[in-house]
């Protein structure tokens, strides 16, 4: 993480926001149930910071980004973002907060298309909001490029002549079109090699130092995450299970659930590995279309007490400023 | 876990030497892997590390013969199991290797699971085939392999379908089943990158513990330096099609050699040590292949890169003991030790 200011200014505030999916069956497709992929999550993002969201695969963390970002509806709860609640914007005054608040994807390959050249790909926003026009656009995409760290020469060629980490630095490009405030960076380093990898967590956070960027820095990688984010939140079923400052959650973490987490991921030095003993979780992650009664972890967790499996923990702050919803944590 | 080394008395089950492949496609030849050499003896397991397109899968896939050729074509090498060349064999006999001697695991369990047989016959078939037992043991031994990988139940999962088993089960399936057999290799390719941490580390343990009972050779491959250094008792490091650097676990990870595998460890943010202000990055892009190396293939990124790394490529030689490495450079730290016997 490079040195970047980080103001007292809350940027983006989510209160209670949820995403509900209706699950559908046979012919007339009448709803049976719903996946709760987002529950009730809530949380603050200061201007210049980066918050790391993690937790394992379909814990709701892309629905969460997207939802932010009214790619979907949200089911309940607000979205605060420049005095206004995102999630009942519509029409005219949420086309005119969408640049300020932008994506970058995992699969760099997927979202861009591939019989578009680089320059029409990274102009497109800039077409869809009419900003800059003729010589002044080409410019633009050019100045977005060197930004990117690649070539400019390269805006008539098309994605499928670059590599991974190119690729990503065009998503990136494209993203940064419009000056937004805010990015969503949904698993952007999950598809490179580890060698890449580097290259574009660099470029991120030289980008947030020089432009002021705010990011919601979604992964599963835990170690990227405590190398660049502020804050971390642990979702776990569709909740946030525990948020802190990073230094907190990594040397000190609360929740059960974060505990197993971090005790999961290996570490790249056989010495330490030979001597650490893990927290093995047993079993799979429930369904998010009918979790546990009580704590959503009370299945899984090493700890659970009888009042796990009834009363579901509230989401509460502990004396050293972090939340975390667990009966046990103190 | 570290394994005894008596192990190193042992000759290896597996031997490959030079192994080349390599696909005649459209844009003309892929010299995907450009003369590898391994061995694994009985109770060991060889880590296989390096980025995408270096050639791991396709090493593996080739001494089981399960390219289809064309495209591929093995070009040259050999690969002695116990002695027999399987680059050799008639198709029968590579059948009866195949989930039987050999036991292999790939990444996405979906793809190799049947989807219309129940997890029942996909584990007893291999038996009856390889082992030719009778209905009644096969059932029997299925029964003791699936709570062997810790799936509860394991009478009444028999006549699921994979589908009805979760990701992390399925993949447990999939060890059971290459692992029917007894075989004496076990070759894991990925076994659990698709799969989540927590389900990653109960996979591992399994591992751990099934290596003590059963004594077979196991060569896993992953991208991920941190499961190898849980797991294996030694790693290979390839990188364009080749073996650049391979040594015991401590050795690799305390003294690496090869300029790819230094900057590849310290590209890596840290989970518990101090964390850095920026991560060190390796420039540039993995090779084409399109060429047979005639050069060291990591030479356009590295920064020890001199003249003679682009006109000869570095063969794979012993520079310390049980330490290989293909590189003309050697780090600083290993020229003074040998030199001056003085700690730095
Ligand atoms: N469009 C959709 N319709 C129905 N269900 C959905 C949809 N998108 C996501 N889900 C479900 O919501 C849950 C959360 O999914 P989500 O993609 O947000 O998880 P995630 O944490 O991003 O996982 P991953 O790490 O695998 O990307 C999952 O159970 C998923 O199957
Ligand atoms: N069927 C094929 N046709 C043409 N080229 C191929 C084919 N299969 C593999 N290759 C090429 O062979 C090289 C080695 O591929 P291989 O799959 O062994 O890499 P890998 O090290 O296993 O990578 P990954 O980590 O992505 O699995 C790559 O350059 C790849 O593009
Ligand atoms: S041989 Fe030369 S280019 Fe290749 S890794 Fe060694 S120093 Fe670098
Ligand atoms: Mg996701
Ligand atoms: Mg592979």
């Amino acid at each position: 993480m490079l040195d970047h200011a980080i103001s007292d200014e809350t940027l983006l505030s989510v209160q209670n926001l949820s995403k509900h999916f209706p699950v559908y069956k046979g012919i007339i497709r009448h709803q049976v149930g719903v996946i709760k992929a987002v529950d009730g999550i809530s949380f603050d993002i200061r201007k210049g910071e980066t918050l790391g969201l993690v937790g394992e695969s379909g814990c709701g963390k892309s629905t969460a980004g997207r939802t932010i970002l009214r790619l979907y509806d949200a089911t309940e709860g607000t979205i605060t973002f420049g005095g206004q609640n995102v999630a009942e914007l519509s029409g005219e005054s949420l086309r005119r907060i969408r640049p300020r608040m932008q994506m970058i994807f995992q699969d760099p390959q997927a979202c861009l298309n591939p019989r578009m050249t680089v320059s029409s790909i990274i102009a497109e926003p800039l077409d869809e909001h009419a900003t800059v026009k003729g010589r002044a656009k080409q410019d633009r995409v050019s100045e977005l490029l060197d930004a990117v760290g690649m070539n400019p020469r390269f805006a008539n060629r098309y994605p499928h002549e670059f590599s991974g980490g190119q690729r990503q630095r065009i998503g990136i490009a494209r993203a940064l079109a419009l000056d937004p405030d805010f990015i969503v960076c949904d698993e952007p380093i999950a598809a490179l090699d580890v060698s890449i990898q580097a290259q574009v967590v660099n470029l991120l956070e030289e980008l947030q130092s020089r432009l002021g960027l705010t990011y919601l820095f979604i992964s599963h990688d835990l170690s990227m995450v405590r190398h660049i984010a502020d804050r971390v939140a642990v979702m776990y079923l569709g909740k946030v299970v525990e948020l802190a400052d990073r230094e907190q959650l990594y040397a000190d973490p609360k929740h059960p659930y974060t505990r197993a987490l971090l005790s999961a991921v290996p570490i790249p030095n056989p010495e330490v590995e030979t001597k650490r003993t893990r927290i093995i979780l047993k079993g799979d992650v429930p369904s998010p279309a009918n979790p546990p009664k009580g704590c959503r972890f009370c299945t899984r967790c090493p700890e659970a007490i009888e009042k796990c499996h009834s009363v579901e923990p509230d989401w509460r702050k502990l004396g050293d400023g972090r939340h975390v919803a667990c009966h046990l944590a103190e | 876990m570290d394994a005894p080394a008596i192990t190193d008395s042992k000759a290896p089950v597996l031997e490959v030497q030079g192994l080349r492949t390599v696909f005649h496609t459209s844009e003309g030849m892929i010299h995907a892997v450009n003369g590898v050499s391994f061995y694994l003896r009985a109770g060991e397991l060889v880590g296989v590390v390096g980025e995408s397109g270096s050639g791991k899968s396709v090493t593996m896939m080739s001494l089981m013969k399960l390219l289809p050729e064309p495209p591929a074509e093995i070009v040259g090498g050999s690969a002695l199991l116990e002695g027999r060349d399987l680059l050799r064999l008639e198709p029968s006999a590579l059948r009866h290797v195949r989930g039987g001697e050999i036991g292999f695991v790939f990444q996405d369990p979906m793809t190799s699971l049947n989807p219309v047989f129940t997890i029942g016959y996909q584990l007893t078939e291999p038996l009856r085939e390889h082992l030719g037992m009778s209905r009644s043991e096969a059932r029997a031994r299925a029964i003791d392999l699936l709570s062997l990988v810790g799936i509860p139940t394991p009478e009444e999962r028999l006549n699921d379908f994979p589908h009805q088993f979760s990701g992390g089960m399925r993949q447990r399936v999939m060890i059971a089943i290459a692992l029917a057999c007894d075989p004496k290799v076990l070759i894991a390719d990925e076994p659990t990158t698709a799969l989540d941490v927590t389900i990653q580390a109960q996979i591992l343990e399994l591992v751990k513990s099934l290596r003590q009972e059963l004594g077979m050779g196991i060569v896993w491959i992953t991208h991920d330096l941190g499961v190898v250094a849980g797991i294996a008792d030694r790693v290979m490091v390839m990188y364009g099609g080749l073996v650049v650097e391979h040594a015991r676990v401590s050795e690799l990870y305390a003294r690496p050699m090869h300029p790819y595998t230094r900057a590849l460890l310290e590209t890596l943010p840290s989970l518990d040590g101090t964390r850095s202000d920026r991560l060190r990055s390796i420039a540039g892009q993995p090779p084409h292949m399109t060429q047979a190396p005639s050069a060291c293939p990591f030479a356009p990124r590295c920064t020890h890169v001199h003249d003679r790394c682009l006109a000869e490529n570095p063969p794979l030689v012993e520079a310390a003991p049980g330490h290989d490495v293909a590189c003309w450079w050697r780090p600083p730290e290993q020229v003074s030790e040998s030199e001056v016997n003085a700690d730095a």
